[in-house]
């Protein structure tokens, strides 16, 4: 090849190179832009509207300007405490089966394909199905059911959660490489306890990511509560009654003739994602400390 | 101390697959004892027979008898007691990654619900000073990750996380193929002390490092023990024209 034609050749690489980076790089921002956007958006909108009264308030009646959404950031926090209390182990105790115990047998196949489906089920319908299920008849050694209750939304809550955790953890543990388990069978130790203490434990920073994806996912719900936690205008923490929710809440302030309510209604919003990212960035803070803790 | 190894009428199939046939051998206590042979011989499934780590392939099957010492694996026992027994180290140093040091070496008694603190920094110590290891690491014990190590490092690591449950048998499968001269000479040296204390087991591709290390050789072949011996016999003046052609490299 003589020297002219090398030269040419490697210029095009090289733009080829920066056309490729440049494309990435678009593909990167188009992805990001509408996190921003909506972002953005949100606090233009809400901002104005945040004070102290907002997070110490509730709901002023028709009429009355001002009150704020205190009461649904509690309920918010207890139905997710509750769906996550439901959520998280029933969905890392089906993952470990699905990737550990159950490998490869007919009944892992089932659950798998079961937890795909429910994942794929609409929110609504896992509303009625719940109010179906425990709101509407009164379950005898069940308490909280047979009326709307916090509980009820909880539960559909931590269902919706199931899926995603599930198959996350199964993922993950699937991915801890042959040769640490086979390294902890080598050392006379148990399968289960192999499981439990070195497969899990090493797959737990993805296992965490998974629960904080279906959590963030699960705490901007609405069509699951409108069923079953119902809303609640008033103070409660009582998870045998209608209990008021962050996302029940902007849903019937923005759906409302008033102005005054709408503007509550975007503030609500932007509480509720700054919420959520601020509970998912704690976890993984207090996670990641914790499993160097562990490793020290 | 070591406990001798007694092979009878060994067979092991992966599936349809006949991995190992007829095996019979005696593997003297504390000695080193090297198997060599081409890729895909039987020789790691062999030693994973050893410590019944062969059957946690779930199409994996054995019959025949193997006796450590007094106890017959295949009839008296569990197999995660003859784990403890029989300490294990892989082709590929796999410490425990989400683990410091010192956790790694203590896993194999932790995960067995020893939990007594002192003994255990004692038993964590003496391991890693049988491994040769100490000196490297004695000041980040709980602070470095097991990964954090070279991957030399790496692999004596898990020979002291072998040492620490007390094991009578050590079996190493290619424990130096993924080392580099420096760590495998390391690792030999270690052999080489680790023998009067216990009965050793190596598989090894590289005939030199079995004529350096091990009193006794065999050489496997199809799935068939075809030859075993002294070192010395083996590797100067073998029975068999396979063993020589192996060892002088007209194949595999």
């Amino acid at each position: 090849m003589s020297g002219d034609a090398f030269k040419l050749r490697s210029r095009m690489r090289g733009y080829t190179d920066h056309a490729v980076t440049a494309l990435s790089i678009l593909a990167t921002v188009l992805v990001v832009a509408p996190l921003v956007a909506i972002f953005a958006y949100l606090v233009f909108k809400g901002a104005s509207s945040l004070n102290l009264a907002f997070f110490t308030q509730i709901p002023k009646p028709v009429g009355e300007t001002g009150g704020g959404m205190a009461n649904a950031i509690l309920g918010s926090a207890l139905l997710l405490g509750v769906a996550s209390a439901i959520g998280i182990p029933i969905g890392i105790g089906g993952g470990i089966f699905l990737a550990e115990f159950g490998r490869g047998t007919r009944l892992a196949n089932a659950i798998r394909f079961t937890a795909d489906v429910l994942n794929g089920v609409p929110s609504i319908v896992m509303g009625v199905a719940v109010y179906a299920l425990i709101v509407q008849p009164k379950i005898s050694w069940l308490p909280f059911t047979g009326h709307f209750s916090g509980f009820s939304g909880g539960v559909a809550l931590g269902i919706m959660m199931i899926p995603t955790v599930c198959r996350t953890t199964e993922e993950m543990l699937l991915m801890v490489p042959h040769a640490v388990r086979e390294a902890a069978l080598g050392l006379g130790v148990p399968n289960w306890r192999s499981v439990l203490s070195i497969t899990v434990k090493t797959a737990s920073p993805g296992i965490i990511t998974g629960c904080m994806l279906a959590f963030a996912r699960v705490a901007g719900e609405t069509a699951p509560l409108i069923f079953t936690a119902l809303g609640n205008q008033f103070w409660s923490a009582n998870l045998n009654q209608p209990i008021a929710a962050l996302p029940l809440q902007i849903y019937v302030y923005a759906l409302s003739p008033y102005d005054d309510w709408h503007r509550l209604a975007w503030a609500g919003s932007l509480v509720l994602i700054v919420l959520i990212v601020l509970s998912v960035s704690l976890v993984r803070y207090v996670t990641s400390r914790g499993v160097l803790k562990g490793a020290s | 101390m070591g406990v001798g190894i007694e092979v009878l009428n060994l067979n092991a199939w992966y599936g349809t697959n006949h991995t190992l046939q007829d095996i019979n051998l005696n593997i003297p206590a504390n000695h080193a004892t090297a198997l060599i042979g081409p890729s895909g011989c039987g020789k790691s499934t062999f030693v994973r027979c050893l410590n019944r780590m062969h059957e946690t392939n779930p199409i994996a099957r054995v019959t025949g008898v193997v006796r450590i010492g007094e106890l017959d694996i295949y009839d008296d026992a569990k197999p995660v007691e003859i784990r403890r027994r029989v300490g294990m180290v892989f082709q590929r140093p796999n410490p425990f990654p989400t683990m410091s040091i010192y956790d790694n070496v203590a896993a194999g008694l932790k995960l067995n619900g020893y939990s007594n603190k002192r003994s255990l920094d004692e038993i964590v110590e003496r391991s890693l000073k049988n491994s040769a290891l100490w000196d490297e690491v004695k000041d980040d014990l709980k602070k470095k990750s097991g990964a954090s190590l070279s991957g030399g490092q790496q692999q004596r690591l898990c020979i002291a996380r072998a040492l620490a449950v007390d094991p009578e048998v050590l079996l190493m499968d290619e424990p130096a193929s993924a080392l580099d001269p420096v760590s495998t000479s390391k690792i030999e040296d270690l052999i080489f002390q680790l023998k009067s204390q216990y009965t050793i087991v190596i598989v090894t591709h590289n005939m030199q490092q079995a004529a350096r290390v091990a009193e006794k050789t065999g050489f496997f072949l199809n799935g068939r023990m075809v030859e075993f011996d002294s070192t010395h016999k083996i590797f100067t003046n073998p029975t068999d024209k396979r063993t020589e052609d192996y060892i002088t490299g007209r194949f595999g």
